[in-house]
């Protein structure tokens, strides 16, 4: 992490908020406490460029929790609506028609729908073109406004409404949940990390360091979804604290393409428990117990650590 | 004022020069890409003070329109064929967001099956966008149109963008003559886009934001309405000034020969010019022919062309489209505008014609006028769709020679 951070405790967290409460989310979303910690790091100057999601339903004309600038665009463009106003500050500040002090950071937010699937191609473009915007993806792992339908970050043996969990598709989804940070980092951004609001520090530091960074800065937020992994809304934080300590969310940054995992569990708790806190994985252990798929979601979270432990030379002990 | 030889691309490129658009996110599709090219051109060289950037798709090269035009930038743009129909999603919503932006549409017949040459079917597929559009004959009214469309899309009665469209092909590798106007003049008519409410850390301001009234959503919508046919008198205004200034008029229709016509062909774009030397030839014979050109598509100038029209005897509207299962686009939206008219013609042809650019010949064009003196008072005329006894034999031998039948 950077040697010199305003953020050492949890106590530093800024007092300044830019989202009232009231707003229309679901209560205990993690995605939205994502969101809130983000713009405490950016402060008030923002321009969100959202994509269609739980998110946009937040901004419901004529009302909005927000204390700063928004735009809805698409649901596969959103990166390109935030290369229009970029361009368009750039320009207009070189030619004297908008006052510097008029400058806007430049933030997507999707969920991982957008990012992983439909928007794929627009913020490939983005990268490609090194334009200068934060990516926030709150990654519910599905997608979550339209009910709980797979996407391509739906991890493996999580059910959905279209990988519904019946006698022919006993496991739920049976594809492995695509790796966005390392599609990301391969375009050479010179910024990509994930995010836990369980790890509060760890998240406003990378926020922080994104500040200090030229060109796409890019965050895959976990983002604990209540009605859709099924489980109480006041344990969101809990949940998420697990499945970092389970090694599920590795918690990790790369910087020009170097990764380095910024918060590394000494010891990874068994995914059983991790998994057994949900309903989209309660059929893993109801009925009877899917000894395999446990042990496959294990084996791979412990190939995942050991790779990466060999790679930076940190010691961890697999579960 | 200098004359100079160019391109219909080229024209639309002098356009948006003129205008001193600020921001060019484009695209390469054939035949629009020589519009991009030249501005990249004049970007590089220091003759236009704009920021160019090449995005990945149209969808995207749309979304960065409408947002930097929120955000305050004179923006334009341009596609083509299957380019606008992948970004058509972002039409409806840069005119719902209100963003003023010039969008040129180089006319190319829609896939499948691939093709490259003109028709309307990608322009028209954007009528219910929102977008206002102005469809061009000559490269001349290319780049006027494109300064028009910017004064009255900015003009704060209507606040939309606005599509001029260019035949592929037919016009806009065509070199004419083109009056370029000055500078100055251009900047007098067209002052810098002043945004009312861009992003701003002053006054934050939301955009796009979801509206989950119907009611509200109904208001928004004939709200959008209205704007657009605000643009009408607006473009009035505009066309006066204009003409003031350059010396050169534009209706949102045009008539030829059209005072003491009884048979009159309606149509648009470059294809009117043979359909002007049909007119011509017909009154050589003493037929009284005549041609309405439509300038002006959306807001759709129903009176004018109702007033331009009574009293004629018989009509063919020339669709250089087709609509599976209907027929062409233009025919009810003509009719439409005719059917409360007091002296309305007898009898309107529906004429499908020149898709995909098949060249059309003035013989062609004279047999519309030929069934248009045949048509009875009070029947169902029947429709025409253009094709040559040569062409279709030509056609059949090609369909032969895929299926190895005529060998």
């Amino acid at each position: 992490m950077s040697a010199v951070t305003r953020y050492k405790t949890l106590k530093d967290l800024p007092r300044e908020d830019y989202l009232t409460p009231g707003g229309t989310l679901c209560a205990g979303c993690g995605g939205l406490l994502a969101i809130r910690l983000f713009h405490k790091v950016l402060g008030e100057n923002v321009v969100w460029i959202n994509a269609a999601g739980c998110v946009t339903i937040m901004m419901t004309y004529p009302l909005s929790p927000l204390k700063s600038n928004w735009m809805y665009t698409a649901f596969a463009s959103a990166p390109a609506g935030a290369q229009g106003v970029r361009d368009a500050l750039d320009v207009l500040m070189a030619k004297g028609k908008v006052p510097p002090t008029e400058d806007l950071k430049v933030v997507v937010v999707t969920g991982d729908g957008a990012a992983y699937d439909i928007g794929y191609q627009a913020t490939s473009g983005a990268i490609d073109r090194d334009l200068d915007f934060y990516y926030l993806c709150y990654d519910n792992e599905a997608y979550g406004n339209t009910g709980f339908q797979m996407s391509t970050s739906t991890p493996y043996g999580s059910a959905s409404k279209t990988t519904p969990v019946a006698n022919g598709n006993p496991l739920g989804n049976t594809r492995n949940k695509k790796d966005l940070f390392d599609a990301w980092r391969i375009q050479r951004a010179p910024y990509v990390a994930t995010l836990c609001t369980s790890h509060g520090v760890d998240f406003l530091r990378k926020v922080e360091k994104g500040t200090t960074i030229h060109g796409p800065k890019l965050y895959i937020a976990f983002a604990g979804c209540p009605t859709g992994w099924g489980f109480d809304p006041r344990e969101t934080i809990e949940i998420e604290k697990l499945a970092v300590q389970t090694g599920i969310w590795p918690l990790k940054e790369s910087v020009d393409g170097v990764v380095h995992h910024t918060t590394v569990p000494r010891t990874l708790k068994p995914v059983e428990e991790y998994l057994r806190t949900q309903e989209r994985f309660r059929h893993l252990f109801e009925p009877e117990v899917k000894t395999e798929a446990v042990k496959r979601i294990q084996a791979s979270v412990n190939a995942y650590w050991k790779e990466a432990s060999a790679a930076e030379g940190f010691e961890i002990k697999l579960a | 004022m200098t004359e100079q030889l160019m391109t219909g691309n080229v024209a639309a490129a002098t356009g948006a020069r003129l205008a001193r658009v600020d921001y060019v996110p484009a695209y390469p599709i054939t035949p629009q890409t020589e519009i991009i090219e030249t501005i990249a051109w004049w970007v590089a060289d220091g003759k236009m003070d704009t920021r160019f950037v090449q995005l990945e798709s149209e969808h995207s090269m749309l979304t960065a329109a409408g947002t930097a035009a929120l955000a305050g930038a004179r923006v334009f743009t341009a596609t083509s064929s299957q380019g606008l129909l992948y970004g058509m999603e972002m039409l409806y919503n840069i005119s719902g967001w209100r963003a003023p932006m010039v969008l040129v549409n180089v006319a190319r017949g829609v896939a499948a099956p691939i093709t490259l040459e003109p028709d309307h079917n990608d322009v028209l597929a954007a009528r219910d966008s929102g977008f206002m559009q102005f469809h061009a004959e000559t490269c001349q009214e290319v780049t006027d149109l494109v300064l028009l469309a910017y004064r009255v899309a900015e003009d704060r009665r209507v606040m939309l963008p606005a599509i001029v469209n260019l035949d592929g092909f037919y016009l806009s590798f065509t070199r004419e003559k083109v009056n370029v106007p000055e500078q100055s003049k251009v900047d007098a008519f067209l002052p810098g886009y002043v945004p009312p409410h861009p992003f701003s850390a002053t006054k934050p301001v939301a955009k796009g934001t979801s509206v989950m009234d119907g009611a509200l959503y109904s208001h928004i919508r004939y709200s959008t309405h209205a704007a657009s046919l605000k643009g009408k008198e607006v473009f009035a205004e505009a066309s006066r000034s204009y003409e003031e200034l350059f010396g050169r008029a534009y209706g949102p229709v045009e008539g030829y020969m059209l005072d003491d016509a009884e048979y009159v062909i309606v149509m648009s774009n470059s294809f009117t010019a043979l359909g002007r030397q049909a007119v011509k030839r017909m009154r050589q014979k003493g037929i009284p022919a005549g041609l309405l050109k439509l300038r002006m598509l959306r807001p759709f100038p129903a009176q004018e062309i109702a007033n331009s029209l009574k009293g004629k005897r018989v009509l063919a509207v020339f669709d250089q489209n087709l609509a599976p299962g209907l027929g062409g686009i233009l025919y009810p939206e003509i009719t439409s505008a005719l059917y409360h008219t007091k002296g309305r013609p007898e009898a309107v042809i529906p004429v499908v014609g020149a898709l995909g650019g098949k060249q059309t010949t003035s013989k062609e064009m004279e047999s519309i006028f030929e069934a248009m003196l045949k048509v009875g008072s009070g029947s169902s005329p029947e429709p025409i769709f253009l094709m040559r006894d040569t062409e279709l034999k030509r056609v059949h031998q090609l369909v032969a020679r895929a299926t190895k039948e005529g060998s």
